[in-house]
């Protein structure tokens, strides 16, 4: 007896729309032991992960602002994702993205530049990001370079660039020489939502970004030549779409995403520039593509769930002193979990007993 | 003379995590299998091996941790990629992830100690030789296993049969199913062996090259050993060169900052990555009349009956 897949003979749509479910409710098993297994009650350990921080408007707030970079780079990952192109690199783009609006504050700083800067940060960070997502697209389309890996590279590089700024020629003169820059002035701020809350106009753009995506895929035919070139590639040559042209426009377009992620973070709650500005949220928006299925409003909520459990893990450390590698950890999980539930789409379980096979084979 | 035998000490020290690892990888790969899940390998047999070697004291024991725990990794992506047929690019992402989650939780306890790292070989009359003494006969475990391992690969896929099997899987999974080979099998013991690898290699950092652990330190050499399998057209003995070459430019940026040069540190730390950006463009457009990967890399394979 022997357990093997096999082929579905279409894609079941009913498991399309509950995989992300049952991948959850794995994921929350296996949390149950691991939490056993650190000595932690699994019990209060969930309730601080997802209960504790949906009961108080502050924590609500904050989901809100995690989820607001998740989602943006997520968009622009599952475009490229979308077109079987591998940018994995977002989390450089991120930090490009925020070091070149930086670049507007620190040099506005002081003086008394207008309301033009805000806007000018955002777009030069847009810029950036693409730019800098374009060398591993460039070097794929010309030369032939796993973007995988070139993008990937290009994070390290990012971050240590990053790195240097602030230690030199951006650090804060009154800053104790932590490598910080000074708070921005408040035109080089994204403006709160809410007095004295924690919510930023950085949500809204990101609403607009999920909007914008789903007009894109659903009523627009580059949004059909990215699905087709991504799924059928050989029936998008016949078409005569330009995958090529594909993969330039999609990491340009997650590029910019994850640029403008990135200055909206460094200019909204975090207000300045300095190291450890993502908690790996270029990484992170990988497994929110993936578990909102490479669909925009699937992101949205995939995007608002992964905030929730950086919320719950800081929570989950204060309350009961569980690691915050747990929240890695159950995020490396989920997204294994979500890509397994995923091949049941395509794919069913079938037990097979190679003798009576033979048997019958004979009798027929 | 010393300066020149401290420098050849010290690129084999640094290059050794990248061959092994990439030796792994280059197995993996030849069988059909991309397992971009080389950095959590590592990263987890990095958290393992020091755990094991300051638990019980001894390296070898910490290295036996390493690979285990390698190996588990390599069995989680091989479920996935070769039981479930999950898209193996995606199934490598979660496996860094998760790797870099694990070593965290494990590793945690761990920050701070130190442990005594592996010992060099010292043979009397022969270590003391000048220049190549140390070189040849005073490098650690390690480095000489390395180089045994490439070795043993080479051998084994260009002059055993089994080897010959396991390439026919990377390049027509197909036919070597109809032929009656196990793809399957097959290459989930060719992923196990680049998890094994790849679990040595990190716990080669904590047990030999720095004497404690630090969490992230394997810093994107799993990635780098990806690319050198890439750099290496899948041959063993371009993998040693390379590895070495590598070795090479992260020992002389490690100089440059040591001697003062006017340019800011991060800039020549960033020289690894560049590097890898570079010979991968370079070497793909030299690589125009044809791609030299295994043909069925990466592809997924299920199995009709």
């Amino acid at each position: 007896m022997q357990l093997v897949l096999e082929k579905r003979s279409e894609r079941s749509g009913t498991i399309a729309l509950v995989s992300p479910l049952i991948a959850i409710g794995l994921t929350i098993v296996t949390m149950v032991i691991l939490f056993a297994i650190l000595g932690k009650n699994p019990l209060l350990a969930l309730h601080a992960y997802f209960i504790a921080p949906l009961t108080d408007g502050y924590s609500l707030q904050e989901i809100a602002v995690k989820a607001t970079p998740l989602v943006m780079i997520a968009i622009g990952l599952s475009l490229c994702y979308l077109a079987n192109a591998w940018n994995i690199g977002a989390e450089g783009q991120f930090l490009i993205g925020a070091v070149a609006g930086s670049w507007i504050a620190v040099k506005t700083q002081g003086t008394d530049a207008g309301a033009w800067v805000l806007p000018a940060m955002l777009v030069l960070a847009a810029a950036a990001g693409a730019l800098y997502a374009l060398i591993p697209a460039i070097c794929k389309v010309k030369f032939g370079a796993s973007e995988i890996l070139t993008s990937l590279m290009l994070v390290y590089v990012a971050d240590l660039f990053l790195d240097y700024l602030v230690r030199g020629p951006w650090r804060d003169p009154h800053g104790f020489n932590f490598p910080i820059t000074a708070e921005f002035d408040p035109v080089a701020t994204v403006p709160l939502l809410i007095e004295g809350g924690r919510l930023h106009l950085g949500s809204i753009i990101a609403l607009l970004v999920v909007a914008a995506a789903a007009i894109l895929l659903g009523r627009t035919i580059k949004g059909f030549e990215i699905r087709v070139v991504g799924a059928a590639p050989r029936a998008a040559r016949f078409g005569g779409f330009n995958a090529n042209q594909l993969i330039i426009l999609t990491f340009a377009v997650s590029g910019a995403l994850a640029g403008l992620a990135g200055i909206i973070e460094v200019a909204g709650p975090v207000g300045h520039l300095q190291p450890g500005i993502s908690p790996g949220y270029g990484f992170t928006a990988i497994i929110v593509a993936f578990l909102g299925r490479l669909n925009p409003l699937g992101i949205l909520i995939a995007g608002l769930f992964l905030a929730l459990t950086f919320i719950g893990g800081e929570q989950a450390q204060i309350a009961m002193k569980i690691p915050l590698d747990v929240t890695k950890v159950f995020q490396g999980i989920l997204l294994f979990y979500v890509l397994a539930c995923d091949s049941l789409i395509l794919y069913r379980f079938k037990l097979v007993f190679p003798n009576r096979k033979v048997v019958a084979r004979g009798a027929g | 003379m010393e300066l020149v035998e401290a420098i050849i000490l010290a690129v084999l020290a640094a290059s050794t995590p990248l061959l092994i690892a990439a030796t792994g990888e280059l197995v993996a790969e030849r069988s059909g299998v991309l397992n971009l899940g080389v950095e959590g390998m590592m990263i987890v047999g990095a958290a393992c091996g020091f755990a094991g070697a300051w638990l019980t004291g001894s390296i070898l024991i910490g290295a036996l941790f390493g690979i285990v725990a390698g190996t588990l990794m390599s069995l989680v992506f091989a479920l996935m990629a070769l039981g479930l047929a999950v898209n193996q690019v995606a199934t490598g992402l979660a496996l860094t992830i998760l790797g870099v989650g694990l070593s965290g939780l494990i590793g945690a306890g761990f920050v701070g100690e130190r442990i005594t790292p592996a010992v060099p070989l010292a043979i009397p009359g022969l270590t003391n030789v000048p220049l190549i003494g140390r070189v040849l006969f005073g490098e650690n475990g390690f480095v000489y296993f390395s180089i045994a391992l490439i070795v043993a690969v080479w051998w084994f896929l260009y002059r055993t049969r089994a080897g010959l099997i396991l390439r026919a899987c990377g390049d027509n999974h197909v036919s070597a199913h109809a032929l009656g080979y196990p793809v399957l099998r097959i290459r989930t013991l060719a992923v196990m062996f680049g998890g094994a690898c790849a679990g040595l290699a990190g716990a080669y950092l904590p047990l030999a090259y720095t004497p404690f652990f630090i969490p992230g330190m394997t810093a994107g050499r799993g990635w780098i050993a990806l690319a050198l399998v890439v750099f290496s057209s899948w041959r063993p003995a371009r993998l040693v060169i390379g590895a070495y070459l590598f070795g090479a430019v992260t020992i002389l940026q490690l100089h440059a900052q040591g001697w003062g040069v006017g340019i800011p540190s991060q800039f020549m730390s960033a020289l690894p990555y560049l590097a890898t950006v570079i010979v991968l463009v370079l070497l793909s457009r030299a690589r125009t009349g044809g791609s030299t990967a295994p043909a069925a890399l990466g592809t997924v394979f299920v199995p009709d009956r």
